[in-house]
């Protein structure tokens, strides 16, 4: 008996051994700033630097929360959503579909479609930028005057750093769709066939339903990436741009709270609400979507 | 119902056949049985038939139709998978009713046909279950009962006991044989268990490689095997060979001489490859030196192990009342000259008049 407890005590010797280094570096860059960033947010802070915080309790996040700025960012954050997500699920489980067959050079097309999310957001937005300029860009080549032009125009400007993230998000979405679709039960899809299912009710009635777990997986995925997007709107829209209040999505309020207003105490309620967001979406998605999902087997 | 005709059926993948130059007539209202180990194209076989794999030469019949390039969901063949293949999104009733909802059947009569296919199998209580609530054996007869509901021409069995543990598939191995008798639909069952051939099949077709080997009723397989594949496959364990040559009246074998049974006096002189079953040897006084290598006590009988003195094993089946001998004991393995076997040496094939 002894032994055995001396076994257990050093399984769990070993066990913290070899998490420490891990807990160390998390502790260190994510758990103590996300801890800091709930005493931030209940300090104010001066509009000039130099000059000391001062607390003010819960009284700001009240104020940030009733700001007309703020319910901007938020409906733009939501349509920015609302955009991305289900067009890259949709358009990944497109191509991917498209890419699953077993036909020579497929793998070609695998990589294409999946290089997406290896690009990075700068290069994506420069060449994106470039295509939506209004000089050398896409439109004024096809001979159409984009007037103001596309990332100034507060109706078209949001969709436009949509369509990078929806581009950005394709990769991912399809390399997600692909491994979905290849790990189907081929017998189950086969038994359909037998019994008699057309193209159209072995699509919806069998390899959707089968699918769904990967697709719940996409889409807890997609919401996240969605809300986390900056890049593109800081490389593209940037603060300067009179229309950005258009495309000014939290994650960018955020940045913008703290290195263009240098006002902490804002960024770190934007954050929390960000959190906040992100958590309860996913744990809703968790909540009512997966009593949809149909996992296969046991 | 319909009879299945394979007329010279191959497949192949490059330059692999995976089933070569089968021909094969299943009648109606038959079950065979198509037995053999694993990759010897039995699967690939049935396969064939439910068009999930396309024939690369020959011709494939089902009924008068020649089903070659006939799309599977219209052959009007059920098959019941190894995994079971049940839709695990769907009830077990709308698991049932999948293929009669394909037929654009109306949903009264999908209703009570589905209810009577699962009735037939024990599983009207469960009908709202998903299958991941089910054990294997219920799971198993959800497959059945998808396949009878639509009552097809032909019922395709890949394997469908190898998931369930030993006494739920002898039970299950009765239950089919049962169904199958009742409805009289013409079935096609693949295993590479051979107790469950000889119990279950009205014949038998034992593959190897791709070819067909023997195609016969269970007894015949056993008491008059084609070549020594199917002499040594069926039975468990299988026949005996013993290497000989035929001197005059004698067999000669490195561990003594036989003398040649009326029965195998066809037999030309030189080389032999003799058959003998387990039970068909003895040991006695007279007949085969050999070594105890290896006793086995299986309760009801022993199995022991001889080693002759060229190196062959043989062996031999005792009742649970005979005196078994111990490890390392020399014996005489004697043989009932009336049940033995030739093979040709080189070929391995059955030579006729023997036996």
């Amino acid at each position: 008996m002894r032994t055995r407890a001396t076994r257990r005590h050093k399984d769990w010797a070993l066990a913290y051994a070899l998490l420490l280094p891990g807990l160390v570096i998390f502790s260190i860059f994510t758990f103590w700033p996300f801890l800091q960033n709930f005493k931030l947010a209940l300090y104010q802070n001066p509009p000039y630097p130099g000059l000391p915080s001062t607390f003010v309790g819960l009284s700001q996040v009240g104020d940030v929360l009733s700001s007309v700025t703020f319910h901007q960012s938020l409906i733009s954050t939501l349509l920015f959503v609302v955009m991305v997500v289900p067009t890259g699920l949709l358009g990944g489980l497109v191509l991917a579909l498209a890419a699953h067959k077993a036909l020579k050079g497929m793998a070609i097309f695998q990589v294409i479609f999946s290089s997406t999310v290896v690009t990075s957001v700068a290069v994506a937005a420069v060449v994106f930028g470039t295509l939506m300029d209004p000089v050398v860009g896409l439109l004024p080549w096809l001979g159409l005057d984009p007037h103001p032009a596309i990332l100034s125009n507060p109706t078209w400007a949001l969709p436009a750093v949509a369509v990078i993230a929806i581009w950005q998000f394709l990769g991912l979405s399809f390399i997600i769709m692909t491994a979905g679709l290849q790990s189907l039960p081929e017998e189950v899809l086969e038994a359909a066939r037998l019994d008699g299912a057309r193209a159209p009710t072995m699509f919806f009635r069998v390899t959707i339903p089968l699918l769904s777990p990967t697709i719940f997986f996409g889409l807890v995925v997609g919401f996240i990436y969605a809300f986390q997007s900056f890049g593109q709107i800081d490389i593209l829209i940037g603060s300067q741009n009179a229309e950005f209040t258009h495309t000014n999505v939290l994650l960018f309020y955020i940045y913008r709270a703290l290195s263009v207003q240098n006002d902490p105490g804002l960024a770190a309620v934007l954050s929390i609400v960000l959190f906040a967001i992100l958590l309860s979406v996913t744990l809703l998605q968790f909540r009512f979507l997966e009593r949809r999902v149909h996992y296969a087997g046991n | 119902m319909a009879r299945v005709h394979f007329a010279n059926v191959s497949k192949r993948y490059g330059d692999v056949a995976a089933v070569d130059d089968l021909s094969l007539d299943v009648a109606d209202g038959e079950l065979l049985v198509l037995l053999g180990p694993s990759g010897c194209g039995k699967t690939t076989a049935l396969r064939m038939v439910a068009g999930l794999e396309e024939v690369t030469e020959g011709s494939l019949m089902i009924g008068d139709d020649l089903v070659n390039d006939v799309d599977p969901k219209d052959r009007d063949v059920a098959m019941v998978f190894q995994s079971y293949a049940l839709y695990p999104h769907m009830s077990v009733a709308k698991n049932i009713e999948f293929p009669l909802r394909q037929r654009k059947i109306e949903t009264a009569e999908r209703k009570q046909r589905a209810l009577e296919a699962a009735t037939t199998l024990g599983l009207e209580d469960l009908m709202d279950r998903k299958p991941g609530q089910l054990s294997g054996g219920q799971r198993q007869r959800v497959a059945l009962a998808r396949a009878i509901v639509r009552d097809p021409r032909v019922f395709l069995m890949d394997e469908p006991l190898s998931n369930l543990d030993a006494k739920l598939r002898v039970q299950t191995r009765g239950d089919i044989v049962a169904l199958q008798r009742r409805l009289g639909t013409t079935t096609l069952y693949v295993t590479h268990d051979q107790v469950e051939a000889m119990t279950m099949g009205h014949r038998i077709a034992v593959m190897q490689g791709g070819r067909l080997q023997q195609v016969a009723a269970p007894q015949d397989l056993y008491e008059r095997p084609a070549n020594t594949f199917v002499a040594t496959f069926l039975g468990s364990p299988g026949m005996n060979l013993i290497p000989a040559r035929r001197q005059g009246d004698e067999l000669v074998t490195p561990s003594g001489s036989l003398v040649v049974p009326a029965e195998l006096s066809g037999i030309a002189p030189g080389e032999v490859t003799l058959g003998a079953r387990p039970e068909s040897l003895s040991l006695g006084t007279e007949g085969l030196r050999a070594t105890v290598s290896l006793v086995e006590m299986l309760g009801a009988e022993t199995q022991v192990h001889c080693k002759l003195e060229g190196g062959t094993t043989l062996v031999v089946r005792q009742g649970h009342d005979q005196v078994r001998p111990d490890l390392g004991h020399s014996v005489l393995v004697s043989v009932d000259p009336s049940s033995l076997h030739a093979f040709d040496a080189a070929t391995g094939d059955r030579i006729e008049g023997s036996q």
